[in-house]
């Protein structure tokens, strides 16, 4: 076996060091009944590297790589180039194959990468404070929905209509275990965000309020008038944002007067992989608020030299020390994805994510022209970042299930994410990024005319 | 052969032409040993490494009244920089690459490289997870191959595959018990965990609204068995219990145990943090368990990335299997399905609903499923038994200089306990571990579990080979002599770290968190 | 004035109807450098016995328990500037709050300087 350095030569002598006389006087203490004579049956037995590889392989070509397709999807995840030289750092084992930074002398490098991290998602989102990141946006947007109940005392959650389906089931698994209410709504097919419905729906026992920024249907919420009636109620506004690249084109949820902004930072990075593992962000506007939040954090110090150096810090708020009055349980994070997309973010700069916003901004305006001339087919929202909404005379889930077969991936369509909701079927969510091409919009709007005539 | 030095000079030589030591270079660095500036210190916002078109606000800008105005203030670097920014900082940390790692309870093994290739291939790294069924089938059929492998390996009928760590796949194996219980009418208000057990493991009870008590232990390291029947009360909705635990022993009376809390009504939770000591020997369905998350981080050898990202599935018993989360993959004669909120009616409506967006870790279960895969059966019977033999190997080659505090309760697991008894006064478990990093290794596990004094918990997993092992045994009989001698120098090590001891309390005390910019001169 | 102290190692010092609360110089050593103090909000009601403030450590957080019940009237504002007063001054300028006593006959069963010297000895 190529990963098990121990010969049979070496187990002998270790065995006579241990005076056992075989490795299963080792194992003396499972009980009887759960002994067994051999390899677990039902499973082959080992293969090599050539063998393995062969067979993942069949199964990777079972699927259509975004590549090789006109691709429009997105809905909470999206392509976008990837620099080559990320990949090769988050692939140096001495970033690879770390631990949690526990001993800082000998991982100066991971916690200093760390709080440059930290620092780049609080500059984005316009907070004072990030953490070292959570699980995803999903498991993100719980968290800081739990840290909101605990800094207002109060345990009502106001949601928007328009925040990712997944995300609201979500919240809505954990509140039946934690009893928070929540107040939450139906997307509704129209131009505009309903600001008025959502503020209509905070009241004085509202712990948090939680907008999607741009929202699933690639609308943009203003939300400085749903802070301000937030806080008027003395509750806390939860931004979610679940495209990064949007933040360099649109004004960040700090400077809107969000108190807590999460998101999903797999757009910067870290790539599609088919849902996971994603990197969830976390930033706090106040930094008062920062012994509530959740999750690592890294910060500065200096060394019995005088030299700066970085360590966790922070940490009586987390699972190994208060136990169960932790903020949250959470321990491993997202780390090597932190690493990505820091690494992403440092090549593109202030400079290069304004355009690579405004580049993918301009595509977008392209692809809702484009596919506004095709009969049959209306665009929904008049302002977007790089998603946005369209709606189909026909169901839209079928469609897209036709044009899949014809090697098109037409975008998410509304049916997929809200099966129940049979007024939204028309509805087809298209995301549009840097790799998208004239031709692949040319492709989805010559397919739509096809299937719409 | 070297070439004579005929002017005489010597590195370290005054103009006196006297020996002095170096103290100081005009950089700070030493050699190999480079410090690196933050990219706020050496970045612009201006820069980048990045080509894209050059294109300002766009005539058709349709961002309504939101279009950001404000500098953000991100610095930039062009590729060489950045590449050389992060080599630099990697330099800077330990890993398994350069050395044991023997972290307890952390399974620290060799991070196989087919895996990262195979992560990488377009059909598995380049897939959107919502992609239209028949695009994904590949995908789906990584899922649910791993989850066969996974209720195999366990002998356990169901598995829950999205959890994205640990502690989330312990949080769905409570949040399923305590849906099972209310499903028949049970409200149950208490959990009891060892005293010796991970923090996530209260922390969990408590974030899914359960109270938590204190199992006790035997002075041999186990639970009390007697102790813990007396507690089985009808308020006891489960018991969270490590296997092998955290001592490092194997619980014997496990299925005494496990009988017991179903006799009582409750449920057995299992964590399988240290499922690496009896993977492919033991199956913790033969034992009685309930539920148990995997971490695919540890046994199944994907990366831990400086603390990430993980990947939990929770193995169900019958018992527990219809409470499962949502999603999961189903195989039909069209294929593989996905099992979501809109057909869980007819599949599987008792369960306790979504804990993420989408499917999953699936970066981390190509990775695992290519792990298993070359390993096979006979070879994970394999990797139990080396990592088992391999902390046998160090407790009985250190018991003698070491205090071995349950040396004397049977072999040791796959990891191997001491405490600090004997030390010299004002010596402690921490100048021990520091001491290990001069020598070149990262430090064990510390002052954990609680039950031992100043514990240190030593798992050297499977991939190590014997002549590492015997490195490691020596330095740290070296370092422990030290410790008991009373060396000075260790309360002051590591000498020869890129840092010294740094100060967690002035980190604590004046938190920054984030990078500001001095205030202009 | 009268100053009595508790097995938990709270010190609290009675004036008329107002106690003030604070741990001891044994208690403060044997957390260390004591980094954060998280002190009650004025108008908390506090009940004897149950945890009313948090004092933490780099590596520890403990609870800190109310010696009798009351209302919060004044909580310690410098300790969240200076929590290292707790480790300079705990029993001076190191205290967490002052409560108005809601039962004075709650102060009974708590030890004087002597007895609380007695029992830290006998640890």
């Amino acid at each position: 076996m190529r990963y098990l350095p121990l010969t049979d030569t070496d187990r002998s002598a270790m065995l006579e060091v241990i005076g056992a006389p075989d490795v299963d006087a080792l194992f003396v203490d499972v009980p009887p009944e759960a002994r067994l004579d051999g390899p677990i049956p039902g499973l082959p037995l080992h293969a090599s590297e050539m063998a393995v590889e062969k067979h993942m392989r069949g199964l990777s070509k079972q699927n259509l790589a975004a590549a090789d397709a006109p691709f429009f999807l997105g809905a909470g995840a999206y392509r976008h180039h990837v620099p080559a030289s990320v990949d090769h750092i988050i692939q140096r084992g001495e970033f690879l194959t770390a631990y949690t930074p526990y001993q800082p002398e000998i991982a100066q490098g991971t916690l200093q990468m760390l709080f440059e991290f930290q620092s780049q998602v609080a500059l984005l989102y316009g907070c004072a404070v990030a953490n070292a990141s959570m699980y995803d946006g999903s498991t993100a947007c719980w968290e800081a929905i739990s840290m909101a109940s605990r800094i207002t005392r109060r345990n009502r959650v106001v949601l928007s209509g328009a925040l990712h389906p997944h995300y609201v089931e979500v919240v809505r698994t954990m509140a039946k275990f934690t009893g928070d209410s929540i107040a939450d709504a139906r997307p509704a097919l129209q131009a505009q965000p309903d600001n008025a419905g959502l503020i209509a729906r905070i009241d004085d026992q509202t712990a948090s309020v939680v907008v999607q920024y741009p929202d699933i249907l690639g609308r943009l919420p203003d939300l400085a008038e749903i802070a301000e009636a937030a806080h008027r109620h003395g509750a806390l506004l939860v931004v979610v944002n679940t495209e990064p690249v949007a933040l360099g084109a649109i004004k960040s949820p700090g400077e809107l007067g969000a108190d807590i902004v999460v998101g999903e930072g797999q757009s910067i990075g870290v790539g599609l992989q088919f849902g996971g593992p994603y990197l969830g962000l976390f930033a706090v506007r106040d930094p008062k608020h920062v012994r509530q939040m959740p999750g690592r954090l890294c910060g500065e110090t200096v060394d019995a030299d005088g030299k700066r150096g970085f360590v966790l810090t922070l940490s009586t708020r987390e699972q190994h020390i208060r136990r169960e009055k932790a903020t949250s349980n959470i321990c491993t994070n997202s780390g090597l994805c932190a690493l990505a997309f820091s690494v992403h973010m440092t090549l593109l700069g202030e400079a290069g994510l304004r355009r690579l916003a405004a580049h993918n901004h301009q595509l977008a305006c392209r692809a809702a022209d484009v596919l506004s001339q095709v009969p049959g087919v209306t665009l929904l929202n008049p302002a977007f970042f790089n998603e946005f909404t369209v709606l189909l005379e026909g169901d839209a889930r079928n469609i897209v299930r036709e044009l899949a077969d014809e090697g098109v991936l037409a975008g998410v369509s509304l049916g997929r994410l809200y099966p129940d909701l049979g007024d939204l079927a028309g509805g087809l969510l298209v995301a549009v990024t840097e790799t998208t091409t004239e031709e692949d919009i040319h492709a989805l709007a010559a397919a739509l005319t096809e299937k719409l005539a | 052969m070297n070439a004579p030095n005929k002017s005489g000079w010597k590195p370290a030589m005054n103009a006196e032409g006297e020996m002095m030591a170096v103290s100081a270079t005009y950089t700070g660095n030493r050699a190999l040993m480079l410090d690196e500036p933050l990219i706020f210190e050496i970045g612009g916002t201006d820069t980048t490494g990045v080509d894209l078109p050059d294109i300002d606000t766009p005539a058709s800008s349709r961002l309504g009244n939101l279009a950001r105005t404000a500098e953000i203030g991100l610095p930039g670097l062009s590729e060489p920089e950045t590449v050389r920014h992060y080599t630099r900082l990697s330099r800077q940390n330990y890993a398994i690459d350069l050395g044991l790692f023997p972290l307890g309870s952390c399974t620290m093994k060799h991070n196989p490289r087919l895996n990262e290739k195979v992560a990488r291939m377009p059909g598995f790294a380049d897939v959107h997870p919502l992609a239209p069924l028949p695009t994904i089938q590949g995908a789906l059929g990584v899922i649910y191959e791993l989850a066969e492998w996974l209720k195999t390996l366990t002998g356990m009928p169901a598995v829950a595959m999205s959890p994205k760590a640990g502690a989330h796949g312990e949080l769905c194996g409570i949040l399923a018990i305590r849906a099972a219980l209310e499903a028949r009418g049970d409200a149950r208000k208490v959990v009891l965990c060892p005293e010796s057990a991970h923090g996530t493991n209260p922390a969990t009870a408590a974030f899914a609204g359960y109270e938590v008590e204190d199992i006790p232990a035997t002075p041999e390291g186990r639970v009390d068995l007697a102790a813990l029947t007396a507690r089985l009360r009808p308020d006891v909705a489960a018991v969270m219990i490590t296997n092998p635990n955290t001592c490092g022993l194997f619980e014997r009376d496990f299925r005494k145990i496990a009988d017991a809390v179903h006799a009582a009504g409750a449920f057995v939770y299992c964590d399988g943090a240290n499922f690496n000591a009896i993977v492919g020997r033991v199956r913790p369905g033969d034992l009685g368990v309930d539920a148990m998350h995997i971490n695919l981080h540890k046994t199944f050898s994907t990366p831990h990335g400086g603390g990430g990202p993980g990947s939990g599935p929770v193995v169900f018993s019958q018992a527990l299997a219809p409470f499962a989360p949502l999603p999961f993959v189903e195989r039909t004669e069209d294929g593989f399905m996905l099992v979501e909120e809109e057909n869980l009616a007819d599949h599987h409506r008792h369960s306790f609903g979504r804990m993420t967006a989408f499917h999953g870790q699936m970066g981390m279960f190509t990775r695992a499923l290519t792990y298993m895969l070359s390993h096979g059966a006979d070879g994970l019977k394999q990797v139990s038994e080396d990592a088992v033999l391999n902390a046998n190997y160090i407790l009985r080659s250190l018991e003698d200089v070491l205090h071995a505090p349950f040396a004397d309760s049977g072999p040791c697991m796959h990891e191997a306990l001491f405490g600090d008894r004997g030390f010299a006064e004002g010596m402690s478990t921490l100048d021990l571990a520091k001491g290990m990093i001069d020598e070149g290794f990262h430090p064990m596990t510390m002052y954990f579990p609680l039950v031992v004094h100043g514990a240190m918990l030593v798992e050297p997993t499977e991939t190590e080979s014997k002549a590492a092992l015997d490195q490691f045994i020596g330095a740290l009989r070296s370092v422990a002599k030290r410790a008991i001698a009373g060396d000075e120098s260790l309360k002051s090590a590591p000498h020869f770290a890129p840092r010294r001891r740094l100060d967690e309390t002035l980190a604590a005390r004046k938190p920054v968190l984030a990078w500001n910019s001095p205030p202009q001169a | 004035m009268s100053r009595y102290f508790t097995e938990e190692h709270e010190w609290i010092d009675v004036e008329g109807d107002t106690a003030t609360v604070g741990i001891t110089d044994y208690a403060q050593e044997q957390l260390g450098d004591i980094v954060f103090v998280e002190v009650p909000d004025v108008g908390t009601m506090v009940d004897k016995g149950k945890d009313a403030a948090v004092v933490e450590s780099v590596k520890a957080a403990s609870d800190v328990y109310a010696p009798i019940s009351g209302e919060v009237k004044e909580s310690n504002a410098a300790l969240e500037e200076d929590p290292a007063l707790v480790n300079t001054s705990p029993e001076e300028d190191g205290w967490f709050f002052k409560l108005t006593i809601g039962d004075k006959s709650q102060l009974e069963g708590l030890m004087d300087a002597k007895a609380y010297a007695a029992f830290v000895d006998g640890l």
